[in-house]
């Protein structure tokens, strides 16, 4: 009864962010250059949540997942260039063939452990951009024209999607068995939970997602390219999840925000940018190794009420 | 006999990266850490051989020295500020950390000269030689060369010196080292100083030989020499050479077929495939997991 109570709190919460930020937009105080910033917000938000569950709540570490975003990106591009499908149905063959490319990695890495795991993560997204780039049917090395049909609405709604999907499954028994392989392996095997299963799952709901964030990327601007998903795009969004706290979904939210804003205003300076983010990568680590919020969630700071802004 | 060709450029790009697989494989045999840096050190070994050698105008075997002599301090730094405090942390603590030393060391560079790359000077003059009636360039016989010469000399550090023995003991077992006096720090900083005094070295080489570099150069070999180490075994020296020159020349010769736009995918694939049919490498002993 509580638990649903929250849940109307936040789609109340949240539709009142897209109706204020919508009327903003409309009434033009939002000009095209906040507004693209709001739609790469949403995003990183999405690849921040998506990566969320496979590091953060499964504890594996994946460094490959601009691979899977590539798929996304690539195979909804495909969909709306070339079969003339509707936007939102791109989107989603975007998102299960990313899914399905998520389950077809999973199966044989998720065996590995640890480094090993990151390295042949890492390896697989590369053999994916590889892959791109020796397609002549999507442009090569030269990457694909894409219309422009991204907007807020979509971006917003799909982060509302992913957050919500994420965390109902973190709540259910499927997340405690996932948290449960995060926290030891052997144990959780020991307990009967069938840890390659649901390591192969949370694989897949992250690459699924990753997925719907490349699709919207995709649209968000008029030509993806092969390179723009090389393994600096996977460190890029790792840098999300770890400063927000391995196991806090609002934490890499709320870094997703943050450090999408730090982006914007760096644009100018890329090396400044991202000697700024390997700084603070290494000062994270050596000082707060959990990141920034830990496994808290920001509406435990709010224990007073539901007052709590975890979803922007 | 053009096959005969392709196997010794595939030769010296593989004892290219078997030298600095050398450092991977040491590093991650004493303290089980992916040192990401580690390409990163190899690129900083090429840029110092390349101002040695055109603005300095210093002979190149005294180039090379003077990259592997910056590269161990440049090494032991990195170990001694970022990778020391991490030695009980969690794996992926110290896998984000190295992560995070390697792009500050890529963006640094840039910050400070920028991302346009380099030629270097040609310090022999290219001249093929006939053997068994293939062309073999000189150079690659010389990177040949050198690589071979530091291999032996590593081995002879390894199993010959007071170091060497203090090392593969750390490596089996730290605690144990430390109780037979041994300074175990001392000894990580020793292995992290030789590790990239070989990936400086690599650096020179490898500019010598593909007269271009720039700072983002380090990342993709670095991979594949990670890759090499992962093929041999990591932790075991013999594999890492061995690994090396498997990929060389795999690669090479993948580009001769005609695929040379899959050749970076050539050393994934190999990854991938050895991870999942044998994890351990080539030279490997099989560990069963204990509780």
């Amino acid at each position: 009864m509580k638990k649903s109570k929250a849940f109307w709190g936040y789609i109340v919460l949240a539709l009142v962010i897209y109706a204020v930020v919508q009327v903003l937009i409309n009434s033009g105080v939002l000009n095209m250059y906040y507004q693209n910033m709001l739609i790469t917000m949403c995003i990183n938000i999405m690849l921040a949540v998506s990566l969320h569950i496979i590091i953060g709540i499964t504890g594996q570490f994946s460094i490959g997942h601009a691979g899977f975003m590539a798929v996304g990106a690539y195979l909804s591009a495909i969909g709306t260039m070339k079969l003339e499908l509707p936007f939102v149905s791109a989107i989603i063959l975007g998102a299960v063939v990313a899914a399905l490319a998520g389950l077809l990695v999973g199966i044989p890495t998720l065996r590995l452990k640890g480094d090993y795991l990151a390295i042949a993560t890492l390896g697989f997204a590369e053999i994916i951009r590889i892959i791109f780039v020796n397609i002549e049917y999507v442009g090569g090395a030269a990457g694909i024209q894409v219309r422009h049909q991204a907007t807020w609405t979509y971006a917003f709604f799909a982060v509302v999607i992913t957050i919500l999907v994420i965390a109902n499954f973190t709540k259910s028994r499927h997340g405690r068995a996932c948290i449960a392989i995060r926290e030891d392996e052997i144990a959780a095997d020991a307990m009967g939970i069938n840890t390659t299963y649901y390591k192969v799952i949370a694989f897949a709901i992250g690459s699924f997602f990753a997925g719907v964030a490349g699709a919207i990327y995709a649209h968000n601007f008029y030509i993806i390219q092969p390179t723009t998903f090389n393994f600096l795009k996977s460190f890029d969004i790792l840098i999300f999840v770890v400063l927000g706290g391995l196991g806090s979904l609002s934490g890499s939210v709320v870094a997703a925000i943050f450090l999408t804003v730090v982006t914007t205003y760096l644009q100018g300076f890329p090396e400044t940018r991202m000697i700024i983010y390997s700084l603070v990568l290494i000062l994270v680590m050596l000082y707060r190794p959990k990141g920034l919020m830990g496994t808290k969630e920001v509406t435990d700071l709010f224990k007073f009420g539901k007052k709590g802004g975890s979803k922007a | 006999m053009e096959w005969i060709q392709q196997l010794v450029n595939g030769i010296s790009l593989g004892s290219i990266y078997a030298l600095i697989a050398l450092g991977y494989t040491m590093v991650y045999g004493i303290i089980k850490l992916i040192n990401f840096a580690h390409g990163d050190v190899f690129m900083l070994g090429a840029f110092i051989g390349f101002y040695a050698i055109a603005r300095w105008e210093m002979h190149f075997i005294l180039a090379l020295l003077l990259s592997m002599a910056l590269c161990a301090i440049i090494g032991v730094i990195i170990e001694r500020v970022a990778y020391k405090r991490l030695r009980n942390a969690t794996r992926i603590a110290a896998l984000i950390t190295a992560i995070g030393v390697s792009l500050l060391i890529e963006y640094t560079v840039i910050f400070f000269r920028g991302a346009s790359p380099e030629a270097y000077p040609t310090v022999i003059e290219s001249r093929n030689i006939e053997i068994f009636g293939a062309q073999i360039s000189v150079q690659a016989l010389l990177i040949l060369a050198i690589a071979i010469i530091l291999m032996l000399l590593l081995q002879f550090i390894v199993h010959q010196t007071k170091i060497g023995k203090a090392m593969r003991a750390v490596s089996h077992d730290a605690d144990a080292a430390r109780l037979m006096g041994i300074n175990v720090d001392n000894t990580i900083s020793a292995t992290f100083a030789i590790g990239s005094a070989l990936a400086g070295a690599a650096g020179v080489i490898f500019g010598i030989y593909y007269t271009r570099i720039e700072p983002l150069m380090g990342v993709l070999p670095g991979l594949k020499a990670f890759v090499a180490a992962v093929l041999g075994g990591i932790g075991i020296i013999p594999g890492a050479m061995v690994g090396g020159l498997v990929l060389g020349v795999v690669e090479t010769f993948v580009s001769a077929l005609g695929y040379s736009l899959w050749r970076d995918a050539a050393a994934f694939v190999i990854l991938i495939l050895i991870l999942i049919i044998r994890p351990s490498g080539i030279f490997g002993k099989n560990t069963r997991e204990k509780v």
